[in-house]
């Protein structure tokens, strides 16, 4: 069926299964392939990416659900070339490794700063529960988004 | 993963959705929010031919105060309840166990009225709804009718619901005294236990998910309170315990007896 | 010191991973490729009484069907380790198919693999395969494998063992020690099998080209020239100089991704039966299955102690599973990686360790971060701290009463252990003195007691361990039964502009190896990290490499890369001293040019790297271009080491154990970048920490995994660990050229024990001495009930 959704500020029609998610839509329709797929049951998180404002998990929407939303990716948060104080804060305090889960640890940070402008640390890892890292600890993560929080703020 | 095949309607009004369900019966899912139908479809556990998505409709993603009620429809997200001044000040004990549910990702996407209708085990909603003796409103071919919370859970993935109604809100009574509380299930987070307990003049009630696998009442802790938290002891009586790995049903029921007693002595 | 070893640089990586623009092999599209999804045993054990393909194949999209019966069910992957029996029996080696034909033998064993237009239809079609079984008895749990009458994994041989194997003393000496000793500390205990979960699922992209006759596979792998050798040496017999393998961005590894797995030899035989590139992405349900899994050993040990203390002998017996298949580096992972480091930091005199590998109705077992030695290091680490408990000891005075003595291997010699190793330089008690300070163990003393008195319930774990990595040298390791060298090979290309491109055989796969291996290549050559481009994970560009694991990064293909710097810097002084028409006796090197000495003539080395490639007014006999390539092989392992405490709080009602700080100070000799090594401990103690509390891959006694998805796979999740403090000493490696020990690894050996002797030391008054891994509450709790 056709939907039309706009991602990272450019507008897309395509007629699509409706059994496509919408982290296969942006990965294989779009080749947005930023935002990553590391489980199947709504656990690991890397596949986050915001739909109108809210962090979400791609893998646990239907493209289709997505008609008529904005959505912004990874690939949507660097602006004219620079990185969104997020990006640069997770590269100054060493926030990631691999990379792998790297995307969804960034959108999701984007969505505990705008709830949470001055997040404690409790509360940075209480918005990190639903995203997995192997790599670093989630030390540094928190570091970045704590860096980021101070950024944001000035 | 990817689900098997599915036709997708996307329903504008109640009546829609439920003569969609009406017809295509057994072969018919409702999406809500999606964070648990679709993980099961994906796994092909779950398999509908037709998926009747009620997101969007209106009317159904607000919360209400009236007098003495609270009145939360079903497709409002756990982040807006969450959120909700109104919840916060007259049902904080639903703004507590929504803090303990999910992660941000999936209280952005997951509502009440899905989460209810999933009928999970080891969901936090039930045990909740048990204690405020909230009503599920629900609409069916029939027209709507209101299940009391404590006629709503059958067993597992299991409610009173018939095949053709849809939950459209949750009509909860103010609570001024409650607490939820949640022993966590360390992998999927889910409740191994969670304990609600309204107070109410200088009784309780008592909910509890995560240990049967049904929710249920503790009755037998509900009489036998007296301002004494050791009524805890009785919070599995009469109760088949359940037992998995993370969990045996020894320490399952040792923990309902703590969570209990915690949550009444908070 | 240059401008960069030793800063924390940050890394030039992150640019890409932070906007979404890495290249992970499941991103890649090629033209007209196609998808694959695999038909999986649902059984551990069974006949495959026939296989139904018709349906299938008639389904939208399908391009092929492949099972057992076609050609490639007759080839396997091979075994990279050969560890024969005791008694001289061969290993036994079952072949590894790549697909099922007769009999699977665990749990999602690939019975046929469906390859269709898109990975909907593939899906779809592979639901359509019929395969009819005949379920068989199953055996899952590495000492039941060895019962009588255990249902055997390979009908080929009369019970289920690989192979056995020991090392050390004498058993009968260290028997009679134990027998004289004042007291015998016993510990039998499952070190739990485990699952890494990488973030990204395996994936890859197998490309035959018809008109070259090439292949190309992308793959997630942490050593594509490994994978190479495997791929066309052992299991398809294709041309080496045939096959290119690309690696690029790999999330994440863990030792997962070492393994030359069936999926790879499959695709790449696929691609060409079809003429299509074929790409397959693991689900993590699949990873679950099939990724190879960690540990699984159960352990049976005694270590004797004289009165005061002092360790006397060590005997322990080990059945360590290997699972349905031997994995490339299964069998050294539990003898070579693991034996070696029973002497630990202690004098011990006499120790024995004897091992029997079954074969398991289970996925196969291979090296996950530490590969042998975090079990080592647990049972040494736990069966002190539990030998001082049950003496009446302080789990510090024990550890100080045993530790071998500093020694740097330059002044003093190595320490030559009871298990084969010579240890190459260490300071124990300087890294465990710097770890209590930094905790307060003093105080921390005094407010458990305090918290005692108030029934709170507050333990400090100590775990000062060593661990062995950059495994070497390739003849000692060919001895061992390795069917690989272990050297790594480091190529530097200096471009005619002075821009150096380096080539190494290592694999980052998060390690942040485009930023420290130029930090050192910078300022060995004086230029800017910006002049440096590091190049790996593809084997058309690099020369060879035996890739990234056991912490061998840095000191070995770092070691290969300094060795073509050298000779860079050789060369180059002779075509400086032409161009300086001075003798190369007489010129320095610094700052990025020649000078002679006491004057101000000089040269730089982009006039240097000019000149070698426009050899206009060069040196006679001296070829043109500055590119050199290096094999090093080192002569030793290195031995990082240190000491990780944990302070816990345990909930007493209901068993949850609250890590609420870890401290760990580790010894990875010189540090090239305190950053990255620090992100490096940090990531090491989370997964030792959910080794400790929360992971275990759990199969029931028919062989179904029930532990198969993140809704039970419980792994460290951002509010189940507190802040990490990290800290370090400095005991420089005497046998590398950067003296680098290495990091990966050390934060995964060393943390496991530190929490669990810490739960064990917050429960000791209630007669706790043990708890079996992971520390789950109903586990913790149950403890405290007996």
């Amino acid at each position: 069926m056709n939907v039309t959704i706009t991602v990272n500020g450019k507008t897309y029609t395509h007629d699509i299964e409706p059994r496509i998610s919408l982290v296969q839509y942006l990965r294989e329709t779009l080749d947005l392939t930023g935002t990553h797929i590391g489980c199947d049951t709504s656990g690991c998180g890397a596949c986050t990416v915001s739909v109108n404002g809210e962090a979400v998990k791609s893998c646990t929407m239907l493209a289709v659900q997505a008609d008529g939303c904005e959505v912004t990716t990874i690939e949507g948060m660097a602006q004219n070339g620079e990185m969104h104080p997020i990006q640069a804060a997770f590269k100054e305090k060493h926030g990631l490794q691999c990379g792998f889960c790297t995307p969804g640890m960034v959108m999701v940070a984007a969505d505990i700063l705008k709830n949470h402008p001055n997040p404690s640390e409790e509360e940075i890892r209480h918005g990190l529960k639903g995203n997995f890292c192997r790599c670093t600890g989630y030390h540094n993560i928190v570091k970045s988004i704590q860096l980021a929080a101070e950024t944001l703020n000035e | 993963m990817i689900p098997a095949k599915f036709d997708y309607i996307k329903a504008s009004s109640i009546s829609e959705a439920v003569n969609l369900l009406d017809k295509h019966g057994y072969d018919a899912k409702i999406l809500s929010g999606g964070q648990s139908l679709l993980p099961a479809m994906k796994l092909r556990l779950n398999r509908p031919e037709i998926v009747i998505d009620i997101h969007g409709i209106p009317g159904m993603d607000t919360i209400e105060e009236t007098g003495d009620e609270v009145i939360i429809g079903a497709n409002c997200t756990h982040t807006q309840i969450l959120n909700s001044e109104v919840v916060y000040k007259n049902l904080n004990i639903m703004h507590q166990a929504v803090q303990t549910l999910g992660d941000v990702q999936v209280r952005n996407r997951g509502t009440i009225g899905g989460s209810l209708a999933h009928a999970d085990p080891s969901a936090d909603y039930p045990a909740v709804v048990l204690a405020c003796e909230a009503n599920i409103e629900v609409e069916g071919k029939n027209g709507k009718r209101s299940i009391a919370a404590t006629e709503f859970f059958e067993g597992i993935f299991t409610t009173a619901l018939e095949d053709d109604e849809i939950i459209t809100a949750v009509r909860f009574p103010k609570i001024a005294h409650g607490t939820y509380l949640k022993f966590y299930q360390s992998a999927s987070r889910f409740a191994v236990v969670g304990v609600a307990v309204v107070h109410e003049g200088s009784g309780v009630k008592v909910g509890i998910t995560g240990v049967a696998d049904t929710p249920y009442r503790a009755t037998e802790v509900e009489k036998a309170y007296n301002g004494n938290s050791d009524a805890a002891e009785h919070a599995v009586d009469g109760v088949e315990v359940m037992s998995d790995h993370f969990a045996d049903s020894e320490y399952r029921a040792h923990l309902a007896k703590v969570m209990v007693k915690r949550a009444l002595e908070a | 010191m240059g401008n960069f070893i030793g800063k924390a640089v940050k890394r030039r990586e992150d640019a890409r991973f932070l906007k979404g623009a890495g290249t992970y092999t499941d991103d890649i599209k090629l033209p007209k490729m196609t998808q694959s999804a695999f038909v999986r045993s649902p059984y551990a054990h069974a006949k495959i009484l026939s296989i139904d393909i018709t349906e299938a194949e008639k389904a939208d999209g399908v391009v092929a069907i492949f099972t057992g019966k076609d050609p490639c069910g007759d080839y396997g992957v091979p075994c990279g380790w050969q560890v024969d029996f005791k008694n001289g029996e061969t290993m036994r080696e079952p072949k590894h198919p790549l697909l099922a034909k007769d009999k699977v033998k665990h749990l999602g064993e690939a019975v046929a693999i469906v390859i269709a237009e898109t990975l909907e239809q593939a899906r779809d079609a592979a639901e359509l395969v019929e395969v009819d079984y005949e379920e068989l008895p199953a055996v899952t749990n590495p000492l039941k494998a060895m019962e009588k009458d255990a249902p055997l994994v390979h009908d080929e041989w009369e019970d289920n063992a690989a192979f056995d194997w020991c090392i050390g003393n004498d058993r009968a000496e260290v028997e009679a020690a134990l027998e004289k000793a004042h007291h015998v500390t016993v510990m039998e205990y499952r070190n739990q099998r485990l699952a890494p979960n990488a973030m990204e699922p395996r994936s890859y992209i197998a490309d035959y080209d018809v008109n070259g006759d090439r292949y190309t596979l992308y793959t997630s792998t942490q050593n594509p020239h490994l994978i190479r050798l495997l791929l066309c040496a052992f299991a398809l017999g294709i041309p080496e100089h045939k096959v290119r393998i690309v690696s690029r961005d790999v999330g994440g590894g863990f030792g997962s991704k070492i393994y030359h797995y069936t999926e790879e030899a499959l695709l790449t035989w696929a691609s060409k039966e079809i003429g299509r590139p074929v790409k397959w992405t693991s689900d993590r349900s699949e990873a679950f299955l099939t990724d190879a899994h960690g540990r699984d050993h159960v352990v049976k040990s005694k270590m004797g102690f004289d009165k005061d203390g002092k360790i006397v002998a060590h005997l322990t017996d080990e059945y360590c599973g290997m699972g349905a298949y031997l994995s490339t580096f299964a069998p050294a992972v539990p003898t070579y990686l693991h034996g070696t480091l029973f002497q630990g930091v202690y004098t011990t005199p006499l120790i024995h360790l004897n091992v029997t590998a079954p074969f398991t109705h289970t996925v196969p077992v291979d090296a996950y971060r530490g590969a042998g030695r975090p079990e080592a290091t647990y049972l040494l680490e736990r069966i002190i701290s539990k030998g001082a408990q049950e003496m009446g000891m302080d789990p510090v005075e024990i550890r100080l009463k045993n530790f071998i003595p500093p020694f740097d291997g330059v002044e003093q010699e190595g320490y030559q252990t009871q298990v084969a190793l010579q240890y190459d330089s260490g300071n124990y008690e300087r890294a465990l003195k710097k770890a209590l300070d930094k905790l307060g163990y003093e105080d921390f003393r005094k407010e458990q007691k305090k918290a005692r008195e108030e029934g709170r319930l507050l333990g400090v774990g100590i775990s000062t361990y060593i661990e062995g990595c950059g495994i070497a040298p390739s003849a000692v390791v060919g001895a061992l039964g390795a069917r690989a060298g272990l050297y790594e090979v480091g190529q530097v290309r200096v471009q005619p502009t002075g821009k150096v491109s380096v080539f190494t055989g290592s694999h980052s796969h998060g390690q942040g190896h485009e930023t420290v291996f130029a930090q050192f290549v910078a300022d060995k050559l004086g230029i800017d990290m910006a002049d440096v481009e590091i190049e790996h994970g593809d084997t058309d560009q690099v020369a060879f490499g035996m890739g990234t694991y056991g912490s061998r990064s840095l000191s070995v293909g770092g070691s290969a890369i300094i060795k073509s710097i050298d000779k860079i810097l050789e060369k180059g002084a002779k075509i400086a001293a032409h161009k300086l028409e001075a003798a190369e006796d007489d010129l320095e090197y610094a700052n990025g040019k020649w000078t002679v000495k006491g004057t101000e003539k000089s040269v730089s080395f982009g006039d240097v790297a000019l000149t070698a490639y426009v050899p206009h007014n060069y040196p006679e006999g001296l070829e043109p271009g500055l590119d050199f390539s290096s094999f090093y092989d080192p002569g030793n392992f290195t031995y990082p080491f240190g000491t990780h405490i944990a302070v816990v709080e345990v909930d007493k009602d209901t068993g949850k154990v609250e890590l609420q700080r870890f401290v760990a100070v580790d010894d990875v000799g010189n540090i090239m970048n305190p950053m990255i090594v620090d992100g490096q401990i940090h990531g090491g103690v989370a997964q030792g920490v959910g080794q400790a509390l929360l992971e275990e891959v759990v199969y029931d006694e028919g062989g179904q995994m029930i532990t198969g998805s993140y809704m039970d796979y419980a792994m460290p999740r951002a509010d189940d660990l507190p802040m990490i403090e990290t800290d370090n000493t400095v005991t420089p490696c005497p046998h590398n050229p950067l003296g680098v020990k290495g990091a990966g690894e050390a934060g995964a050996i060393g943390s496991t024990p530190a929490v669990v002797n810490a739960v064990v030391d917050a429960l000791a008054h209630l007669g706790v001495t043990d708890i079996q891994m992971p520390l789950k509450p109903q586990t913790v709790w149950k403890a405290m009930q007996n």
